[in-house]
């Protein structure tokens, strides 16, 4: 976008010296995530580019951090871990939050700010004070150092957003169409299938994308309630990071940062569909 | 009732994980590193040989009282032993979170049949606890960052304008405390007279904040070697097996500084009900012969009397170990050894304090 | 469905002769227990796997158990002593009865690790004389217990057990905001060398304010940037703002300790560039500078994702009848632009401050010992220490602050606006 017509002298060089800006903003967001990757396949023990690096000396760069990561029983067994945490936590969370949801937008829902202040509180609640808090009640139930545990814990911190995706799909949602499936004779049942269910899929996948990841992605409960059975990928990366800082975390990293990129694609993908159903409502 | 089904459903699930990962397994709780490295290959690949049993290590000796009070309070304890500083050792069993262990019944006798309670180095046994090692707190250097003289005493480490450089030391007042005194010419024998005292603690903190500006604070102890190895330090307190390891196995041109070495004794604790699961081992992990192949490995003196004969040389470099030792002669010249009682009284108190005294 | 028709009078019925009034309260009635219902077991589990935890860490917060569970009958006869100079033998003889029962029973610990929070040496005082008074059979049991430790006949021991010999205290919040209980039981600052947490506790507030303001001040010019785009490049950069939303926190984190340590990439281009000689590397990290960049770039998407929701309604035509109307582009953007945007500036400072505030990891990671946050002292007390009332005392002071500031949110923004990317 060229700066409009009608600017001044001035303005086009504010214009140009906005984007320029607005690039270093952008560098500050994406840099640091692009750095890393390059970073995982130093040959070098270090955490920085080497001179082979630099001149693109094949020698400077090798996958013995990925081979590292691949051989370890250690993180191995911490993806089994994330994985089976993140993926009955995510089915909880969804199950739990849709069914929400839908009583939430419902106009006739009593004390309803109320109600939605105290479902999203797990992502306001700082992480230390929930997982401390878990921590004491949980052993009270012999809770603590099982998977048990971890999934509920990690379900509680999954809901928010299921339920603010959810309610937001729903909210942009036009009855009118559900009103239309009836007076052409359709049960409640068959309209929930395939009227309301095909309009908020979307919001409910992503959803459950943001349940997953969160689970994916936490640390601080995990480390105060699971016992070494039940070490996840950041509890792992936690106590690498603590201790020494190796180049397998680098490669970790990149790792992760894939799976994020894939994630974020099947939410873009998700978008284009809903606005694509939604471009056939007459508002 | 939805919910309780959930939990039941949740609860069979992972019952059906913890089955398979508890089966001969023993879950041992120590402090990683190079240390454990040891452990492994003294004790445990020994046990597992002999045994079949399996031996999941678990590096959260930091936090071993703390884990141990968790487990206990939730009625749910998964550690089967675990290795402690003898201070915390003796809160775990006031606390009656370790079962008490009666050493000539449970442990075996030396080679020449001498009792345990005679053969572990005298004072070192304790009702609930079984020493291992003699270690020593002591700081090193990298000789690489000094072109000229090298630094050889504590009084070195806090004197900034002889031996310039970052210091990194552990975020604890243990230790800290004593070689500020130290440093400031508190005579061995004197120190924990002096810290009993306000003015002691004063002059501790007064000579601590000479260097503070300079000090990197380290919490795990594989941090040190790493920080003394990236040059980030020039000095860096630590385990003194930990800085052997870095010199001996990784080539690292580090150095000892001996002086003012605090020393102590470090072994093994039994959570509560776990007696019955690892006498057997402990047994065998803790009998003369084990103790001396550990030196093997890592240069702690055994804590066994009859073990000291057996210490020979490295395992895989092949040099003699002894002079390695904390307890050798000439290390052991100006040697303390670590106050347990006045650490379990004061302990809360001074950390108050230090925790302060850092924020500031 | 039911239809009208007009009867007798004014009311009106639906079909089957129901009044309409009753028959919509009905109808209702029935949407609203659906819509209760349909919350509920979400509602129910949160009760259970969230606030009741948080419930139990409060109780554990002013929960003093200890000395009265495992010294019960010292607890009954030290109710009757007035404080003052040395309780009489009464009092020595049920102490002597509980610290050995309590040795046998292995208790006494717990008691002994309570109270020496309270006072310095209270530990080997209860454990040496509890094994010692394993032995004694019979009085007197004052001079007995005074023969063994003479801190029996210090006064100040006497009225910490008495202090601390109810259920609940207020001791944990005392020291967490830097106070204690004085020898006469009234409450005084601690002393200067060791207070710490108020201090720590303004330290997060103003660094989670710097951190917050910056992201404004980065995040408001990508929001503008993003809104007035036209859509298919916006969405393309919007990927460069939800890529790190999307990325794992400790990913984030590693990638600034070896971007800012001093042998790390920032510093190695300075070196390599010649700004900054060799020996005078830079300390980026572990420090103040360390978590103000780190988390500003970790928490810097939660303010643009709100600030672009609110500017992508606010429709061009404004600007440009402003300028039509012979504003400059400055002045049309201060009068007519930027007072619409508030609401999101708002919205996203309450939240990434809300954000800040509670942050542990990364300030745990790359603050050192500046750069930490009042949530480390919570974990400290939580693992190392094994202060548990202490750390629940500081947390519910932290908890209180967010909800206060999550109310106001509430208030300004309405949660159920709250959007995610």
């Amino acid at each position: 976008m060229a700066p409009p017509p009608y600017a001044t002298t001035t303005e086009r060089g504010w214009h140009y010296i906005f984007r320029f800006l607005c690039g270093l903003i952008f560098l500050f967001l994406i840099g640091p995530i692009l750095v890393i990757i390059p970073l995982s396949f130093n040959a070098e023990p270090y955490f920085t580019f080497s001179e082979a690096m630099v001149v693109l000396d094949p020698a400077g760069y090798s996958l013995r951090w990925y081979e590292d990561f691949f051989t370890s029983d250690a993180w191995l067994g911490a993806i089994r871990n994330s994985f089976i945490v993140a993926l009955f936590s995510t089915i909880l969370a969804t199950a739990l939050g849709t069914l929400a949801a839908l009583g939430m937008s419902s106009r006739y829902m009593p004390y309803r700010a109320t109600v939605m202040a105290v479902l999203i509180s797990p992502m306001i609640v700082p992480l230390i004070i929930s997982a401390a808090g878990m921590f004491f009640f949980f052993s009270k139930y012999q809770l603590t150092q099982t998977y048990t545990g971890v999934i509920l814990a990690h379900t509680a911190l999954g809901i928010p957003f299921v339920v603010i995706t959810v309610t937001a799909t729903l909210t942009g949602f036009d009855h009118t169409f559900t009103r239309a499936a009836a007076s052409l004779g359709a049960s409640p049942v068959r309209t929930f299938f395939k009227v309301v269910l095909p309009l908020v899929t979307p919001g409910v996948v992503s959803g459950a994308l943001f349940a997953f990841i969160t689970s994916f992605d936490e640390v601080v409960v995990v480390l105060f309630i699971a016992g070494p059975e039940q070490r996840t990928i950041p509890i792992q990366m936690w106590s690498g990071i603590r201790e020494e800082i190796s180049p397998t975390i680098l490669a970790v990293a990149t790792l992760l940062v894939l799976v994020s990129i894939a994630l974020l694609t099947i939410l873009e993908l998700l978008r284009r569909r809903a606005e694509r159903l939604r471009g056939l409502t007459p508002n | 009732m939805n919910k309780h089904i959930k939990v039941l459903g949740m609860a069979a699930f992972a019952g059906a994980f913890s089955a398979t990962a508890m089966a001969d397994s023993l879950t041992v709780v120590s402090w990683g590193g190079a240390y454990t490295a040891s452990q492994k290959s003294a004790y445990h690949d020994p046990w597992t040989k002999k045994t079949g049993d399996t031996i999941v290590n678990v590096d959260k000796a930091q936090a071993g009282l703390a884990g141990l009070r968790a487990q206990v309070e939730a009625g749910n304890v998964t550690w089967d032993l675990v290795d402690m500083l003898p201070s915390e050792a003796q809160i775990a069993c006031d606390e009656g979170l370790v079962d008490i262990i009666n050493h000539d019944q449970d442990l075996a006798a030396s080679p020449d049949g001498v009792a345990p309670s005679k053969d572990f180095i005298a004072g070192s046994l304790s009702e609930c606890f079984v020493p291992q090692i003699v270690y020593s707190n002591i700081i090193a250097f990298n000789t690489t960052m000094f072109s000229g003289k090298q630094p050889s005493t504590m009084k070195d480490v806090f004197d900034l304008k002889g031996f310039p450089g970052k210091r990194s030391l552990q975020k604890k007042p243990i230790n800290n405390l004593e070689w500020a005194l130290m440093a400031d010419g508190v005579p061995t024998d004197k120190v924990y007279d002096m810290l009993r005292t306000e003015e002691g603690v004063n002059r501790a903190f007064a000579k601590l904040d000479t260097i503070k500006d300079n000090v990197i604070w380290w919490e795990e102890g594989a941090q040190p070697p790493q920080l003394l190895a990236d040059k980030e330090v020039a000095f860096a307190s630590g385990y003194n097996g930990r800085i052997f390891n870095a010199q001996v196995n990784e080539k690292q041109p580090f150095q000892i500084i001996w002086d003012a070495q605090v020393f102590e004794i470090d072994g093994w604790v039994v959570p509560k009900g776990k007696m019955s699961k690892v006498k057997a081992y402990l047994s065998f992990a803790t009998d003369t012969q084990r103790l001396a192949d550990q030196a093997k490995y890592i240069s702690y003196g055994p804590a066994r009397v009859s073990s000291a004969a057996l210490v020979s040389t490295h395992a895989t470099t092949g040099i003699d170990m002894k002079p390695h030792m904390p307890t050798y002669g000439p290390n052991f010249k100006t040697a303390l050894h670590k106050n347990d009682e006045f650490w379990a009284d004061h302990l809360d108190e001074l950390t108050e304090r230090f925790n302060a005294w850092l924020a500031r | 469905m039911t239809g009208l028709a007009a009867t007798s009078g004014n009311d009106l019925t639906t079909a089957d002769g129901v009044p309409l009034k009753v028959s919509l309260s009905r109808a209702q009635r029935r949407n609203k227990i659906k819509a209760v219902l349909l919350v509920a077991p979400l509602f129910l589990f949160l009760l259970v796997a969230f606030i009741l935890p948080i419930f139990d860490m409060l109780l554990r917060s002013i929960d003093s158990a200890e000395v009265v569970t495992h010294m019960p009958n010292t607890v009954r006869a030290i109710s009757t002593w007035n404080g003052e100079g040395v309780p009489e033998e009464a009092v020595f003889a049920a102490a002597a009865q509980d610290l050995a029962a309590g040795s046998r029973a292995r208790t006494i610990g717990k008691v002994a690790s309570r109270l020496n929070y309270e006072i310095g040496g209270m530990r080997s005082l209860i454990m040496k004389t509890a094994r010692k008074a394993k032995k004694l059979e019979s009085g007197p049991y004052k001079a007995a217990l005074i023969g063994m430790d003479k801190r029996w006949a210090k006064t100040d021991v006497w009225q910490l057990i008495k202090r601390e010999s109810g259920s609940y205290t207020l001791s944990y919040y005392l020291a967490a905001v830097d106070h204690k209980y004085a020898a006469d039981g009234s409450i005084e600052a601690k002393p200067e060398n060791l207070q710490i947490y108020v201090n720590l506790f303004f330290r997060t507030m103003w660094m989670s304010g710097l951190i917050t303001l910056l992201a404004l001040l980065l995040g408001y010019p990508v929001a503008f940037l993003l809104a007035t785009l036209p859509m298919r490049q916006s969405n393309l950069l919007m990927i460069l703002v939800l890529l790190p939303f999307w990325t794992s926190l400790l990913v984030r984190t590693t990638t600034w300790i070896a971007i800012l340590q001093s042998q790390g990439v920032l510093n190695d281009l300075a070196v390599w560039a010649g700004l900054i000689t060799d020996e005078n590397r830079l300390q980026l990290i572990y420090n103040k500078t360390g978590t103000v960049i780190a988390m500003t770039h970790i928490l810097l998407p939660f303010m643009v994702l709100p600030l672009y929701s609110v500017m992508k309604t606010i429709p061009p035509t404004y600007m440009r009848a402003a300028r039509s109307l012979g504003a400059t582009g400055f002045t049309a953007f201060r009068r007519v632009y930027f007072p619409q945007t508030l609401s999101g500036i708002g919205a996203g400072s309450i939240l990434v401050f809300i954000l800040s505030i509670g942050y542990y990891i990364t300030p745990a990671l790359v603050g050192g010992q500046s750069g930490r946050f009042i949530t480390n002292f919570v974990a400290y007390h939580m693992q190392q220490s094994l202060n548990w009332g202490l750390a629940a005392a500081i947390g519910s002071l932290l908890l209180a602050t967010v909800i206060v500031f999550y109310l106001l949110y509430n208030r300004l923004v309405g949660v159920d606006n709250m959007k995610l990317g």
